[in-house]
């Protein structure tokens, strides 16, 4: 059963991109059922009354889709819950007296804007360079003209059901945003609307994703451990696969 | 008084759309590559119609909250999106999707336009699917489709239970391939704050830069307010944190008409709530309602039982079970549309037969489906729905029932557009949840993620054109011009005033208050005295916010709180406006529901002869009562009846 519990709080504060940054260290007395993000809304509440500056953070839906919400808690993105993002999170999830340590992602490609909050916006760059099928509004074909198999499209929803959280390049000590790029890449060379440019997607995907500084992957599958939507690994071998075959054309 | 003209246009329901596009003006390729249009918002909505227009030539400017367009809110929906397209043979048209949403939304719908969104419905499954969304499939490759409430065919396309998300990646994904293009400028982290109106026309917005505080302006030659609904004035709902009315307040504000306020949806299946340090409220599909069955215990003591936790929903004996929709409502039974599946939920809990220790609840049973379909068929189908529950209640949705109850989820209200999806503002149009245009009094299931598709691909990137194509000669305005320099100067002087209160109160201990106001008199049942009542409240906290609240750090830097601040400021006109709407229908209809009125049954019931009308409300200024100004709406094409579900 939920009950009240005492935890310690390590939070990352810092003011700016450029600035240094500290841990600050706050009590918290907080009954089990409430989520993770509640507690750090209960926190600010309290800093707010004191006059103090609440702790900056991202989130939005809090129910795990949007990928807004990010932290390192203890150590893991998204904190100790395995398929679940930091917003899914509960307290039941932690004991009493336990200090918890909350840190915004830490990677090159990610850099701190203030406090727990970071720039991902490289994310969306990678998708710019070629995370798409190249149609325009109208003019397509009857949804129904290319029959796909089933196994197929589940494949592809699989790997289409990444958030763009961040938590896999933050969980890799390369800061390697492969697992990202690769279930872009995945969805749409399963699919025979995204086969036709699959090649050049690879590859343009691949060097943006190299031109923003991500590292490279070494198989750790730490991305995999920590993904709260339970992206494969396997996406990452199709990639390779893609990217192999793209260049041996070129 | 003004005239409202819906420019609806004339001929036959089924040719009207056709013929606009045929007479319709046009811009051709050389200009539109002259004409700048401004995108608020890139929901499904808000990203679909930045990437068709920037396809089609025009320069757009695209805005978002978030830091990424990809994570609006649109991403959280769930069940699926409806299209007319007949695939499963069982007898669904064009004609029949426009049917079923007009009577959904219990006749306050423009026949016109719904009949158009039915017409482009087919449209939007083949533009997604050639993107590469991953609808779900059966074993022959071909799509699969299920049953959602309000209909009685199966015309509803889904992936898994995160068809929202795969929709709004498809458009993030046409986007995104824009502002690569460099079609699109994108502007994340940016909050609209302002509409700019020059000579009459919306010619630009200002906006506050979330990161570094700062007041920017944009200029363009039309503007679109892709922002979504206004139920986060009820504090807990179940939209995003950051999702608020603000943009669409200020257009009002601006001049803009604000149609049928009043009319919002409650949900009937989300996870009760449990406590005052709540953030939000999480929905539950309504595509669970296709297997789960709802009940309460038949007898008062079980419920006493369940309520004081002596008693688990599974030791209820079958008879002793009172599914009151299916009793209730033998032809839909569970799949009754929302409104009507809320109220009896409410009625049942009222008469003490909730079933959580706060009596604020009511089963989803799955048991019955795992016995018929096996348990591994039901987590295929809604397996992910059954994580999520369990995470947040601590309680295995497999062996024993969900609990649900109604919760705040859609504005079927927003700004006032005519058929061309342009607010009363020329040059100024909304689309997507912002506009009111499409779902009358009652939203059906999978008609929000159809409605903001169609206006964003289908309906908006040609009606904007009728608009533009007199404006290619205009050049390109500068924001040094004194309409912007007056419009930053106000909402400087507004954070500044906010700032400078350094009263007691934080944001969201008044925006609970707010909340709690909205749910006791503006919610699922509304009455005369209250609604007087709840407008004086109102007033009350809102001169109590500008007194008393408390915003820490600076006006002109990154600050959460002011953030909130002046989106709480709006939502508590914006109620004030909800409850002003809810008193004056004094009728029951979709998700407004008025005790005065209702049959001996305690169903809705309507007043066709006084409300036959969209309540489109014009702001006066400060302090002063808003003007309503009624746009009639002529039922040619369908005869309104009572609604009804039971037979």
């Amino acid at each position: 059963m939920d009950k009240d519990i005492k935890v310690t709080l390590k939070v990352w504060r810092q003011k700016g991109p450029k600035e240094k940054g500290q841990f600050e260290t706050y009590p918290m007395e907080i009954h089990q059922s409430v989520s993770f993000l509640e507690m750090l809304d209960i926190l600010n509440e309290r800093l707010v009354k004191e006059g103090k500056e609440p702790i900056v953070f991202d989130h939005d839906c809090r129910e795990g889709i949007c990928g807004m919400c990010s932290l390192y808690i203890n150590g893991h993105p998204h904190g100790p819950a395995t398929g679940a993002t930091t917003c899914q999170l509960y307290m039941r999830r932690f004991h009493d007296g336990e200090t918890i340590t909350i840190e915004p992602w830490r990677s090159a490609g990610f850099p701190v804007i203030r406090d727990l909050m970071v720039d991902r916006y490289a994310y969306d760059k990678i998708i710019q360079a070629g995370g798409f099928v190249s149609v325009n509004t109208g003019g397509v074909p009857d949804a129904n003209a290319i029959p796909i198999p089933k196994k197929n499209a589940d494949l592809a929803m699989d790997a289409a059901a990444c958030i763009g959280c961040g938590a896999c390049a933050a969980a890799c000590k390369n800061g390697s945003a492969m697992l990202f790029v690769s279930a872009k890449v995945s969805q749409l060379a399963l699919l025979p609307q995204g086969r036709v440019e699959a090649a050049r997607r690879a590859k343009a995907m691949v060097a943006k994703m190299d031109e923003l500084g991500f590292g490279n992957c070494t198989n750790t599958r730490a991305c995999e451990m920590e993904c709260p939507k339970n992206i494969s690994v396997s996406n990452i071998a199709r990639l390779n696969r893609e990217f192999l075959c793209a260049k041996l054309k070129d | 008084m003004a005239e409202i003209n819906s420019k609806i246009p004339e001929g036959p329901l089924a040719e009207k759309w056709t013929n606009y596009k045929a007479h319709q003006k046009l811009v051709n390729p050389a200009n539109k590559r002259r004409l700048d249009i401004i995108v608020v918002g890139t929901g499904l909505a808000g990203a679909s119609a930045a990437a068709s227009l920037a396809e089609m030539g025009f320069n757009v400017l695209n805005f978002c909250i978030q830091d990424s367009p990809r994570r609006a809110h649109s991403i959280a929906a769930q069940g699926g999106i409806n299209a007319a397209k007949n695939y499963q043979n069982d007898g669904d048209s064009v004609y029949r999707l426009f049917y079923d949403t007009i009577k959904g939304g219990d006749y306050r719908a423009r026949e016109a336009n719904v009949y158009r969104l039915a017409e482009v419905s087919n449209n939007i499954i083949d533009q997604c699917v050639a993107q590469g969304v991953p609808f779900a499939r059966e074993y022959g490759g071909l799509l699969d489709n299920r049953s959602f409430g309000g209909a009685q065919v199966s015309r509803t396309f889904y992936a898994r239970g995160q068809t929202g998300q795969q929709l709004l990646l498809g458009a993030y994904s046409a986007l995104s391939r824009q502002i690569g293009k460099g079609k699109v400028k994108m502007y994340t982290r940016h909050e609209m704050l302002d509409v700019v109106v020059i000579d009459g026309r919306a010619r630009g917005i200002i906006t506050r830069n979330l990161i570094t505080g700062k007041i920017e302006r944009y200029a363009a030659h039309a503007v679109v307010v892709a922002t979504g609904g206004y139920v986060n004035t009820f504090f807990l709902s179940t939209n995003a944190m950051a999702s608020n009315g603000s943009a669409a307040w200020q257009c009002y504000k601006k001049g803009a008409y604000f149609a049928n306020p009043c009319m919002v949806q409650i949900h009937p299946t989300c996870i009760p709530v449990k406590g005052d340090f709540q953030s939000k409220l999480t929905l539950m599909s309504e595509s669970l309602r296709n297997d789960g069955r709802i009940w309460v215990p038949k007898k008062l003591e079980d419920a006493k039982a369940l309520q004081a936790g002596t008693k688990k929903g599974k030791d209820i004996p079958e008879e002793d079970r009172d599914y009151y929709l299916e009793r209730r409502y033998p032809a839909f039974g569970n799949l009754v549309p929302r409104d009507v599946a809320s109220r009896a939920a409410k009625e049942r809990c009222d008469a003490g037969y909730g079933v959580n220790n706060t009596g604020r609840a009511v089963f989803l049973d799955f048991s019955e489906a795992i016995g018929r379909l096996g348990k591994e068929v039901v987590k295929q189908k809604y397996g992910n729905l059954f994580d999520m529950y369990e995470e947040i209640t601590d309680d295995n949705p497999y062996e024993t029932p969900m609990m649900i109850y109604p919760a705040l989820h859609y504005s079927m209200g927003g700004l006032w557009v005519d058929y061309e999806l342009m607010t009363s503002i020329p040059g100024l149009f909304a689309i997507g949840e912002a506009n009111f245009s499409d779902h009358g009094a009652n939203r059906l299931g999978a008609s929000a993620l159809m409605q903001g598709l169609a206006d964003g691909y289908f309906v908006l990137p040609y009606t904007i054109q009728n608009y533009l194509s007199d404006q290619i000669q205009v050049p390109r305005f500068s924001t040094e011009l004194p309409e912007f320099e007056a419009a930053e100067k106000a909402i400087k002087d507004r954070i500044n005033k906010l700032m400078s209160i350094k009263g007691k109160e934080t944001v969201d201990s008044i925006h609970k208050r707010l909340g709690h106001i909205m749910w006791e008199h503006i919610g699922m049942a509304r009455d005369e005295k209250g609604l007087k009542d709840a407008i004086q409240m109102l007033k009350d906290l809102k001169k109590e916010f500008w007194s008393n609240v408390f915003i820490p750090g600076s006006g002109d830097d990154q600050n959460t709180e002011l953030e909130k601040a002046l989106r709480v400021a709006d939502f508590l006109e914006i109620g004030e406006l909800m409850a002003r709407d809810a008193l004056n229908r004094a009728e029951s209809c979709g998700g407004h529901f008025r005790t005065e009125h209702q049959t001996e049954e305690g169903e809705a019931l309507r007043h066709d002869d006084k409300f036959m009308y969209v309540a489109c409300w014009e702001y006066q200024g400060e302090d002063k009562d808003p003007v309503m100004l009624k746009e009639d709406l002529n039922y040619q094409f369908v005869t309104p009846q009572t609604r009804n579900y039971k037979k």
